[in-house]
């Protein structure tokens, strides 16, 4: 999967912006993964059509290749840095609110992390406005968007920029293992409940809402991590999805079933 | 055997496409004639979706070009549309068939304007022509293969093309979806539309085209029904597979293969 894939690719590109710019949240460090992003999605793409790869193997040799790179700049630099693998893996959302973003006059403007995701929020929101139909066209049917002269591998490397933007917005809190469970989580959830593009994506916005203030008081109520309650809470809802959804849940659809034999007292 | 059109809508020439420096397609070059129903005919692995795919643009050409209305393919997209085989695409995607059909207007619009409402009447009836107008919110993937196939034409026809490039549009069909498409087909070429089709089965293909292209891997023939789908040709295209091929052989010569004025 190419999110899972991202979300690991982009380690090295975060290390490298933070050891040119020595600051965390800063702005090159987003540019930095988004870079990677990029790299690791025309790596994976080059490997599987130019050596004839299964996608998944080209996924898997590619993304655990650029994370290990990561791994070995932070262990290199752990002394000069102040990003130890323990964060990077699983992050560490209490942070965030000590972390603040101080002006040069000394203003203090609030947490930095707040400003991260707010602008990513504002450009992917943007980015789809933009280029919904040809998001839409090259994901459902890319030989048909070539032919209509749209540039599948344009969009396709933009929209993988925006997941390595998203997911570096992300990183801080939750780190690089769960920040997975939070990109495809909801979405998997939200597939389940409707079969309308746009429907999905409002709901999958709303199912990432609640999911992060349930897996926060949940973390308050057990005293635990918060990144974990939060993704524990992602699978729940995913689960409930799985077996309720009015269209496809497992437990819905025998009950139908049930309904429908006592309807028809001949059939067996 | 090789008859030129006269009014050429298509022109290959000298074509030669390699998958993995392995070729494909060797040395095509024909023309085809305008508001024909072209059937492309040929064995597996004949390179017959290789054909219009590198026609399309979408396989890198080994030499050779492809032109029409006499003009590369760039200069001239609006006015050509291409079905993919069914089976390219991920029917599981959430989406309906009417926002299926509205992918054929896309190439319209402009980058940020959204389908209007002429779009949505023109969608709407192109999936009339094709019988699934009662189907517009459909889940994609509670659709029959026939179904699938129907959206796909719509798709096409709301493109508004001049020149249809169909990769298998009859693969997997029942016979009520099948004489639907080829009633649509017909209805285009009568309007001076070209479609050109890619086809497999031998016995239907006496009675849909008006013109046959004869493929493996390098051209046969290509040239008005009558004139080249006869046992010799069809001997060459397919080779050894002799007792089949007398079978069909004969069959077209008791049927004479019916022209088209005779519907």
């Amino acid at each position: 999967m190419v999110g899972d894939a991202i979300s690991h690719a982009v380690l090295p590109g975060i290390v490298i912006a933070f050891l040119l710019t020595n600051t965390r949240d800063s702005f090159e460090m987003i540019i930095g993964a988004a870079l990677l992003g990029i790299f690791c999605t025309f790596l994976i793409e080059f490997f599987h059509k130019r050596a004839k790869l299964q996608t998944d193997a080209a996924i898997g040799v590619t993304f655990t290749w650029l994370f290990a790179l990561g791994v070995i700049l932070i262990s290199v630099f752990a002394g000069q840095v102040d990003l130890d693998q323990e964060c990077v893996l699983y992050g560490e959302i209490a942070y965030v609110p000590i972390d603040l973003w101080i002006t040069d006059s000394g203003q203090n403007m609030g947490p930095r992390a707040l400003y991260i995701a707010s602008l990513t929020l504002i450009l992917i929101i943007l980015f789809i406005r933009v280029g919904f139909k040809q998001l839409y066209l090259t994901t459902f049917d890319p030989a048909f968007a070539a032919t209509t002269g749209v540039s599948v591998a344009l969009w396709n490397y933009l929209l993988m920029g925006s997941v390595s933007m998203t997911t570096v917005a992300a990183f801080d809190s939750v780190g690089a293992i769960l920040v997975v469970a939070l990109l495809v989580g909801p979405a998997a959830t939200a597939y389940l409940l409707t079969d309308n593009f746009k429907k999905m994506m409002l709901i999958t916005a709303l199912i990432a809402i609640i999911i992060s203030i349930l897996g926060y008081y949940l973390a308050v109520l057990l005293d635990g991590s918060i990144a974990g309650a939060v993704v524990t809470v992602a699978g729940l809802l995913f689960a409930l999805a799985y077996l309720f959804s009015p269209s496809q849940g497992l437990l819905t659809k025998k009950f139908q079933r049930k309904q429908i034999n006592e309807l028809s007292p001949d059939a067996s | 055997m090789k008859i030129e059109a006269k009014d050429p809508v298509v022109e290959f020439h000298d074509l030669t496409v390699s998958y993995d420096r392995k070729p494909v397609l060797w040395n095509i070059d024909m023309t085809l004639p305008q508001g024909a129903l072209i059937g492309i005919i040929g064995p597996n692995g004949a390179g017959k979706s290789t054909l219009i795919k590198s026609a399309m643009g979408l396989l890198p050409l080994g030499s050779g070009y492809v032109k029409m209305f006499d003009k590369p393919l760039d200069k001239v997209r609006h006015k050509v549309s291409y079905v993919p085989q069914r089976e390219t695409v991920d029917w599981d995607f959430p989406t309906s068939v009417l926002d299926v059909v509205l992918m054929g207007r896309y190439a319209k619009l402009g980058l940020l304007t959204r389908p209007r409402k002429a779009d949505k009447e023109m969608a709407m009836n192109c999936l009339r022509k094709v019988g699934m107008e009662t189907y517009i919110d459909r889940q994609i993937s509670q659709l029959s293969g026939g179904q699938q196939q129907r959206v796909f034409l719509a798709r096409a026809l709301a493109q508004e093309a001049d020149l249809y490039f169909m990769d298998e549009p009859f693969a997997g069909v029942d016979a009520a979806t099948e004489a639907a498409i080829l009633a649509i087909m017909q209805e285009m070429t009568a309007k001076g539309k070209t479609v050109i089709v890619v086809h497999h089965d031998l016995q239907s293909a006496a009675e849909f085209f008006d013109w046959i292209v004869l493929l493996n891997m390098r051209l046969v023939a290509s040239g008005p029904i009558d004139k080249v789908f006869n046992n010799e040709m069809l001997q060459e295209t397919y080779g050894g597979k002799l007792t089949v091929l007398a079978e069909i052989g004969e069959l077209v010569r008791k049927r004479q293969i019916p022209s088209r004025e005779k519907y």
